[in-house]
């Protein structure tokens, strides 16, 4: 340690360093308190209270389209509010809108970057938003002129200082949540580009995000390299609620379709279910035979399935109450790295580094 | 070295740990009760689950053409 010059300097520095230790004494006593407070509810597992729910019979769900059409690795995807319409993006920096229906490409954008992680559908359905190793979130006008150049028209929203990890409209076409890989997420105004809060509070990269279903109020949740899930409030930037049982990377979160918890899907090969009310665990969804990461979880309408796409190139469908595995999907030539259920919950869609989207009902 | 951005960091933890012990917790039990009445509640509209009457699902519909 350098002697210090001043003898001021000294004092201040131990009485800096006895300021630190208090702290962090303190901050060890709060995260022992705030496990004890959790503990004391943990009255029962979730699989207990289910017992005499009726088990699920045997699921026939196969792959009903197939979406061909990018040149790389498909990294994520959307459904548009008609629940016919998606959008996916592709490491080869192409964003496509589809008809699933018709398995039609409606409009094609190429990005000026490869690697677009994260697209997402406005709820009119008349834009859509994209970004990944631009560090940006760009939105683009959806024309019903197919022969009018979509890149013109593009509007940069966000700007973040790492790639952007994923982003979604709120209920409106007028502000856009976005997550990165500097750490932080972040809502902005459409329009203006304007930054209206940012969400401080991960320790690594943010990988997922997912909004509160808009009658739970304003709340989403992310997913981090710091293996925490945040809850956060939107109007005020505060981290309500957070938790960390994971044991590696959260590639995924999303809410419960009541509002009152969400799962969440890790390198750690586990899908688990956080109750937002017991703020806790309460439920791990894993199977020794899964050694392989999870990209990307949703649940079906009723919040009963919880469909997982992984790393080993297949889906499990979990019963979210029993906690065991009801099928296991198989149909994709690579990683599973995305997977989302339409909204009207008939079908789910998958898209994957063999270039393809499924649609599986 | 110390620094005071440190001492800063740590304070912020420990505003933040002192936030998320004070919230209102409800018992496992309870919330899982709820979790499962949803689950039982909508079971009859999740497509997914119970399925849908042959004809009604667009994806599930056989994409022939009629003869006129």
């Amino acid at each position: 340690m350098r002697s210090p010059l001043i003898p001021e300097m000294a004092t201040q520095e131990v009485q800096l360093n006895e300021t630190l230790v208090h702290l962090k004494t303190e901050s060890e006593t709060l995260k022992s308190k705030l496990e004890e407070e959790r503990a004391k509810l943990h009255d029962v597992e979730l699989h207990q209270v289910a017992e005499k729910v009726d088990g699920l019979g045997q699921f026939v769900m196969k792959t009903r389209r197939t979406l061909k059409g990018h040149g790389n690795k498909v990294l994520c995807m959307d459904w548009c509010k008609d629940k016919r319409r998606i959008v996916s993006s592709s490491q080869d920096g192409k964003v496509i809108v589809w008809d699933a229906f018709t398995t039609n490409k409606e409009h094609a954008v190429t990005m000026p970057c490869t690697w677009v992680m994260a697209c997402a559908y406005a709820p009119s359905g008349c834009a859509v938003a994209c970004g990944g190793l631009d560090n940006k979130c760009s939105v683009y006008p959806l024309s019903l002129d197919k022969n009018e150049n979509l890149a013109a028209k593009k509007k940069s929203v966000a700007m973040h200082t790492n790639y952007l990890s994923a982003c979604s409209f709120t209920n409106s076409d007028m502000q856009i949540l976005t997550s990165s890989g500097d750490g932080t997420c972040a809502l902005w105004d459409v329009e203006s580009g304007q930054l209206l809060q940012s969400f401080h509070g991960h320790a690594a990269d943010v990988l997922c995000l997912d909004l509160a279903p808009s009658e739970t109020g304003n709340t989403f949740v992310s997913g981090g390299c710091d293996k925490k899930a945040n809850v956060w409030d939107m109007r005020s930037g505060q981290c309500i609620q957070s938790f960390e049982t994971h044991e590696s990377d959260i590639n995924s979160v999303r809410y419960y379709p009541s509002g009152d918890a969400f799962a969440s899907g890790s390198d750690d090969a586990t899908c688990r279910l956080y109750d937002l009310r017991a703020d806790r665990e309460v439920a791990i969804y894993s199977k020794d035979s899964i050694i392989f990461g999870v990209s990307s979880v949703d649940f079906s309408l009723s919040g009963r399935l919880l469909f997982a796409g992984y790393n080993d190139y297949t889906i499990n469908v979990w019963d979210v109450l029993k906690g065991t595995r009801v099928s296991i999907l198989f149909g994709h030539e690579n990683r599973v790295s995305t997977l989302r259920v339409s909204p009207d919950g008939t079908s789910f869609c998958t898209g994957s580094w063999d270039h393809t989207l499924r649609i599986w009902a | 070295m110390t620094s005071n951005s440190n001492v800063s960091n740590m304070r912020r933890l420990v505003e933040q740990l002192k936030l998320e012990a004070s919230v209102e917790r409800i018992k496992v039990s309870q919330a899982a009760a709820e979790l499962q009445q949803f689950c039982l509640q909508n079971a009859s509209k999740d497509a997914l689950l119970v399925g849908v009457p042959t004809g009604s699902n667009p994806f599930r519909e056989p994409r022939s053409c009629t003869v006129v």
